[in-house]
């Protein structure tokens, strides 16, 4: 037969079954998506038909045959042939995964002269049409650029390039648009949609964002705990799921929290025409530094206890924006107070939590001192019996317990850790919390639950939220209004249903449009 | 971004080009301020505390002590422009002279046991990064243990028990020259390059490991493999590249290294290099010796460091914007 099948695939590591009896197909001219939370097996499954497992992980049954070949019966060097020919693989970050030091001609020339054995100018004409092909047109971006004068979607057009100039007969894409804004996330699920259409080849989509699947697949596998929990065809799979699983995960998906009661509050922080610029690289050998202006007169104004929410691409200015309001650099013009006061001044106030919940602790340290590193902001550190009275306060508040507080980091889970965060954030009893990407990095189900979290606290406690984030489908469900951002300017603002039904300004009707959105049947379902 | 790499390279060219003259004014300027002004009077200095007055102003008068320090500062590097770098005061010689003899054993020694020691190093490196955590591996980790633990000058004197005194294939000392071709004076640098590769090679595989192990684990390498690039073949066309910044890195520690550090073994060997005639000037306290070949050791480390600084344009091109 033509296309992938998968059939009964176990994969074993040294702590156990990583997959157990995974079996799909995938035909020609087909999208086929791979969904689940993390650790659900998605990214190991990719990686055993590719035959590339990590050191340690070893294949224990099952046949993966791939137009008719059993891939499993090849030696290592008949399977080299197979890939980047036949199968193609796109990857997660498009910042990581082209080689720094040579040119993107190189990286493409480099799949066709290994499979097709041609000559330099030959491949070499190829690559170019290739590039042209993903949208990388010769005059524009010749062969002779490295990938660090390449955006991250120009880098996956490169990613892509390579892995389709050998036409393969599947392309395996894990997360291919999950490290890209929403515009060029719509561009990248574009171009791979069209590719498959024109070439015919088979597509397996990874992805955990289900709004992307019900816009690409075709048929749709949900994974859970290295097993397939449920597959069909896509719309029926999220119209009637027979799974408990894939009923829970639609629901967290489309999760929106109780929104707490809107507060007629006073102004909290006020930023007034705020303008921060960087020195920025040298015209000629001496010249002088030009200025860039990464925020360019911002204002904006939070009240007591109200949550708003910053949109806005990679470089427009949210995360300079978001450290001027912490107080953390110096701006060039304007200011930035929190009840009138500077906000140097009344930085323990405003507390952050940021996105990644891996990299923002110290690991060395127990709980108990994570939480309570905000103290040094306070005039008179609280004494020891102070102290963890308010860390146990803390724990307790985001769900977590007090006995906790003597653990350590990695016995954590990332949901867990996103809850010590807060813990940390909320330890000082601050006024407004900065929400930077705070959810972003969660599984939809462990996201829905610290949201629940986020409405509770700001309803018990009156809190306000600074929420930024990428994803408009979260920024809808838990602000009350949102700002809209673009080349350092503040574009649109305005309360969030009213933005969202009837943008005003283009640039919000466009990332509007660019958003994948879980069709509406997903939301009757959910609350019937 | 913007422009093509050659502006770039160029434009990173001459800022290197304008760091390596900077450097070497500097390092003048406090070469000359610790050797001739720090300590009081250079002519004191060299004959002694006990030294006759009488002695003590006629080196004085040699030495042109009686001019202020700026014009004897510029008088310095002025000569050493022109290839003059006084005469020595123990041996009444040229210094210009004596160094470049000098120089003709200690730089074909230091290029001998560096491209030794990277000629050891690289297969070594790359071989236990391929094989990590198999049997290869433990045994290349072995010997690199032992090779940074053991004394060169202990590696010089089992060489020179087996191969001279043993075999017979080598002689066990002194330098004939390059007068008499140049395979007898070659032959004399055999062993003391050996030795002095050794440990440096035992280093630069531990490098050249780790930061091949830290680059395969990258992204960029997977992708490789995933376009149907072999094992070996995503080691040689992608890891490899991008291992080199930190090889370089010692690499270049390593040269400067050998050029005057090798003075233990050059004593092993009745070597006449750099090593043994700065350890001679000190002991004489001849600072106008000591003054130059420090200064030239200088040179050395900057100009080294500035064709590693090139060699990192070469190797990486987002480096090239910097």
């Amino acid at each position: 037969m033509s296309g992938l099948a998968v059939e009964g695939l176990c994969v074993e590591g040294p702590a156990g079954p990583i997959l157990q009896d995974v079996s799909f197909a995938v035909g020609p001219g087909e999208i086929v998506a791979l969904t689940g939370e993390s650790g659900s097996g998605k990214s190991m499954t990719a990686l055993s038909l590719m035959r590339l497992l990590p050191e340690g992980l070893q294949q224990k049954a099952g046949r993966v045959t791939l137009g008719g070949t059993d891939l499993g019966a090849l030696t290592e060097r008949q399977m080299c042939r197979v890939r980047g020919a036949r199968i193609g693989m796109v990857f997660q970050e498009p910042m990581t995964a082209l080689n720094p030091v040579q040119t993107i001609g190189a990286q493409v020339t480099e799949t066709l002269r290994l499979h097709a054995g041609v000559r330099r100018d030959e491949a070499e004409a190829k690559a170019r049409d290739m590039l042209a092909r993903v949208g990388l047109p010769e005059e524009r971006f010749p062969l002779t650029r490295y990938p660090h004068e390449l955006s991250g979607g120009q880098r996956q057009r490169v990613v892509i390039a390579l892995a389709i100039c050998q036409r393969p007969e599947v392309l395996i894409a894990d997360e291919p648009t999950t490290a890209l804004d929403v515009t060029t996330q719509a561009q990248i699920l574009d171009l791979l949609r069209a590719l498959v259409a024109e070439f015919g080849m088979g597509l397996i989509l990874i992805t955990h964002d289900l709004a992307v699947v019900a816009g690409m697949a075709d048929r749709l596998v949900v994974m859970k705990d290295g097993g397939v929990v449920e597959q069909g065809a896509t719309a029926e799979v999220l119209r009637t799921p027979r799974e408990g699983y894939t009923r829970a995960l639609l629901a967290a998906s489309s999760h929106r929290p109780a929104a707490p009661p809107a507060r007629q509050g006073t102004p909290l922080l006020q930023v007034r025409d705020v303008v921060r610029t960087y020195p920025g690289a040298r015209a000629g050998l001496f010249g002088a530094r030009r200025p860039v202006t990464a925020v360019d007169g911002v204002s904006l104004t939070i009240g007591q206890g109200e949550r708003v929410g910053l949109v806005g691409e990679s470089g427009c200015g949210k995360s300079t924006l978001t450290r001027a309001i912490l107080g953390l650099e110096p701006v060039q013009a304007g200011s930035i107070a929190l009840d009138g006061q500077p906000v140097e001044a009344v930085r323990g106030r405003i507390q952050v939590v940021f996105q990644d919940p891996y990299g923002s602790f110290n690991p060395r340290h127990r709980v108990r001192r994570l939480v309570s590193e905000p103290f040094h902001l306070l005039p008179r550190r609280p004494g020891t019996r102070e102290g963890a009275a308010r860390v146990a306060e803390a724990l307790e508040a985001v769900g977590l317990r007090a006995s906790d507080s003597g653990r350590y980091i990695h016995e954590f889970s990332g949901g867990q850790r996103q809850r010590i965060a807060m813990a940390r954030a909320l330890i000082l009893r601050p006024d407004l919390i900065v929400l930077d990407e705070a959810v972003s990095a969660l599984d939809v189900s462990v996201r829905a639950r610290i949201l629940d979290l986020l409405s509770d606290l700001s309803a018990r406690l009156g809190l306000a939220y600074l929420f930024i984030s990428h994803d408009l489908a979260v920024v809808r469900g838990v602000t009350e209004r949102v700002l809209v951002m673009k080349a350092g300017r503040i574009v649109e603002e305005g309360a969030t249903e009213a933005v969202f039904a009837a943008p005003r300004h283009p640039y919000t009707a466009e990332l509007i449009a660019a958003a994948p959105v879980l069709p509406d049947w997903t939301a009757r379902e959910e609350s019937a | 971004m913007g422009g093509g790499a050659r502006p770039t390279m160029m434009r990173y060219l001459l800022r290197r080009t304008a760091i390596l003259i900077a450097s070497l004014a500097v390092a003048s300027v406090l070469i000359f301020a610790v050797i001739e002004i720090v300590p009081g009077d250079p002519a004191t200095t060299m004959l002694g505390i006990n030294a006759r007055p009488d002695t003590v102003a006629a080196l004085r008068e040699e030495l042109g002590l009686g001019r202020s320090a700026p014009v004897r500062y510029l008088d310095w590097v002025g000569g050493m422009l022109r290839g003059d770098f006084g005469t020595s005061y123990t041996y009444r010689t040229p210094v210009a002279g004596m160094i470049a003899d000098r120089l003709w054993v200690s730089l074909p020694l230091a290029l001998i046991a560096l491209a030794l020691s990277t000629a050891i190093a690289f297969p070594a490196g790359i071989y236990a990064a391929a094989r990590r955590g198999r049997a290869g591996d433990a045994g290349v980790t072995l010997a690199t243990q032992a090779g940074i633990a053991v004394p060169n000058f202990w590696f010089a004197m089992i060489l020179v028990l087996v191969f001279s005194i043993n075999l017979g294939w080598f002689g066990a000392g002194g330098f004939p020259g390059w007068g008499a071709g140049p395979w007898p004076a070659l032959k004399a640098l055999v062993l003391p390059a050996v030795a002095l590769a050794l440990p440096q090679a035992a280093i630069l595989t531990r490098v050249m490991r780790s930061a091949l192990i830290e680059t395969l684990g990258e992204d960029y390498i997977r992708t490789a493999r995933a376009k149907g690039l072999t094992r070996g073949q995503a080691i040689r066309r992608h890891a490899l590249r991008n291992a080199l910044i930190p090889v370089l890195t010692i690499l270049g520690l390593q040269f400067a290294f050998l050029l005057a550090g090798g003075i233990i073994i050059e004593q092993v060997f009745y070597l006449p290099g750099l090593g043994r005639l700065i350890f001679q000037a000190i002991s004489a306290r001849d600072l106008i010796v000591v003054e130059s070949v420090v200064m030239l050791l200088v040179f050395a480390v900057i100009l080294v460091n500035f064709l590693v600084d090139l060699a990192y344009a070469a190797v990486d091109p987002r480096l090239r914007a910097r």
